[in-house]
């Protein structure tokens, strides 16, 4: 059997994230919370974001996905908590940019900026999967976003 | 008649593709099916000897084209045995065959407080175009709900029906639990409230005939490309009499009978149906696909789909970890097989699945209300075709034990 391949795509960092999600559940109090679904598979990821001045606060996903949406989930709000927004947006830029197939486009590298989630851009290899990957993190663009229209 | 249908599947010339170092195992009939040589040779054919725009030039290489397309009308009326050649208008596909019934016919039909039923296993294409419709008219949608066993409750079925009922609309074979329906009893009951019946035959017709007489549905629509003909083609089979009373959804060229100034009159059906040019090369491959069919013989068809979904349903659910949903008896079911392993999203098993050559599709199919029905978001689904075979079942089988040790499930 052919299982090398999964091995690039499935890292053990995926796996645990993916079984036990870090920051899963609801923020009742939360200052944004945005529901996003994958049409093409019926994937619903739901984000809670607390901000306070330009901070995260708290966050917190819940909802139903794979392994790779589950993780991605759990190691984005790892990493988010507790920054700006300003730090929080660039990471989405650099996330999404490292799955477009198209790491010259940007300086950052994403190993040096994203923690954990770097290990994600093994989804390249596999591109029915980048949607999976990126939900989350569109998600969180999106929360930011409405938080910095309602200011 | 073929007598081994495995000299079959070397007709197929994709299915010898190499997949991530694996032998493919084609597993996902129920989206579309492989194209048998004879039907990729007639496309090439028809583009190198015989390509002209049909029913207009009076040269000869147009009647040539025009007598290829029309003798395919005549061979789908005698592939589901309509009445009339007449009762048979080519479309871009099931999806477009409903969609049209449902805009153009239904309104014709339907007030405010009429009832219109379909079943929650319906796809999109045949639960989208009636909600539309019923929102515009002010009908009613009902449903059809599913038994234990994954089947549609007649019982209940029968305590929708009543007098305000003007449309059912019901597919053949479920596309998810694999159910075939018995279409024919529920479609005595729904004429005998005054109801048309209206067919998505999308996963039926190449896997067992189909006889719309016997059936006798008012409507019955389906695509080319899953019974083993080109995409882009499929056929909206109407009673006469209902296809005169249809509006056209389209209009344009070659549809119309005299066109002046302020009005035009339309040509009869299903000319009428048939606006601007059609997909001429992929009717003639339709053709080519039913010729092939009736060639293999359904009784060879019919029991080596049964063998391996019967076999694939046994040995998946042995399985411990794997639910199969739908009807348990393999007679009562076509050779579609939706299932679920504990602990692991479905698209997680299909990506491992395919880093193994095998091709199964995961989701939610297009029938997103049947998911919520069952308690899931998504399931895999492998579907068969006569094409597969042992190999396939066990590179399947094999792939999903692979899966559950990779996972440690």
């Amino acid at each position: 059997m052919n299982l090398g391949g999964l091995n690039d795509l499935y890292r053990q960092l995926i796996i645990d994230h993916a079984q036990h999600p870090h920051h899963h559940g609801e923020l009742p109090a939360a200052s944004q919370t945005i529901t996003l679904n994958n049409p093409t598979c019926g994937d619903v990821i739901k984000l809670a974001v607390t901000f306070a001045d330009d901070r995260i606060e708290q966050i917190a996903f819940s909802g139903e996905g794979c392994s790779i949406s589950q993780a991605s989930a759990s190691m984005m709000t790892d990493l988010v908590q507790g920054q700006t927004r300003a730090q929080a947006k660039k990471e989405i830029q650099v996330f999404l940019e490292m799955l477009m197939e198209n790491p010259e486009a940007t300086q950052d590298d994403p190993d040096e900026l994203l923690g954990d989630a770097a290990v994600l851009a093994a989804v390249v290899k596999f591109p029915a999967r980048i949607k999976c990957a990126t939900l989350a993190w569109k998600a969180l663009e999106q929360a930011i976003s409405e938080e910095e229209a309602h200011e | 008649m073929v007598n081994d249908i495995a000299i079959a599947r070397n007709d197929f010339p994709i299915l010898k593709e190499v997949v991530n170092g694996q032998p493919l195992a084609y597993l996902d009939n129920a989206a579309t099916t492989q194209k048998p040589q004879a039907v990729i040779d007639a496309l090439v054919h028809y583009y190198q000897h015989d390509n002209a725009n049909i029913h207009r030039g009076v040269y000869t290489l147009a009647e040539r084209a025009t007598e290829q397309y029309e003798a395919v009308r005549q061979q789908v009326a005698t592939f589901i045995n309509a009445a009339s050649v007449a009762e048979i208008v080519f479309t871009r596909g099931t999806t477009t065959s409903l969609n049209w019934v449902a805009q153009t016919y239904a309104p014709t039909i339907l007030q405010a407080g009429d009832e219109i039923v379909i079943s929650i296993m319906e796809h999109h294409s045949n639960l989208v175009p009636w909600q539309q419709v019923a929102q515009r008219t002010g009908a009613k949608l009902r449903y059809v709900e599913l038994t234990a066993s994954g089947e549609l409750d007649l019982a209940q079925y029968g305590d929708l029906l009543n007098a305000r009922t003007k449309i059912v609309s019901l597919t053949h074979v479920s596309n998810v639990l694999g159910t075939i329906n018995p279409i024919k009893k529920m479609t005595a009951m729904a004429h005998a409230v005054g109801a048309t019946v209206v067919i998505d035959g999308a996963q039926a017709t190449g896997h067992f005939p189909v006889d719309v007489q016997e059936l006798d549905c008012d409507f019955y629509a389906f695509s080319g490309h899953k019974m083993y003909g080109p995409t882009g083609i499929g056929v909206l089979y109407g009673r006469e009499a209902l296809l005169t009373a249809m509006p056209p959804a389209e209009f344009g060229g070659e549809m119309i009978n005299l066109v002046t100034r302020q009005k035009t009159d339309f040509k009869p059906a299903p000319a009428k149906f048939e606006a601007g040019t059609m997909p001429i090369a992929q009717v003639i491959g339709l053709g080519a696909a039913i010729s092939y069919l009736q060639h293999l013989g359904w009784p060879a068809i019919i029991a080596q789909e049964q063998q391996l979904t019967a076999q694939a349903y046994q040995e998946l659910t042995a399985i411990t970890g794997v639910t199969v949903y739908g009807p348990t008896e393999p007679t009562r079911r076509s050779s579609v097989l939706s299932f679920n392993l504990q602990g692991l999203h479905p698209h997680d098993l299909a990506t491992v699945l395919d880093m193994q050559g095998v091709a199964i599709r995961a989701g939610h199919h297009c029938a997103q209300p049947l998911m919520t029905d069952l308690g899931v978001s998504a399931t895999a689904r492998a579907s068969f075709a006569f094409y597969n075979n042992q190999a396939d079942l066990r590179q399947l089988v094999t792939a999903v034990q692979a899966a559950k040790e990779f996972f440690k499930l």
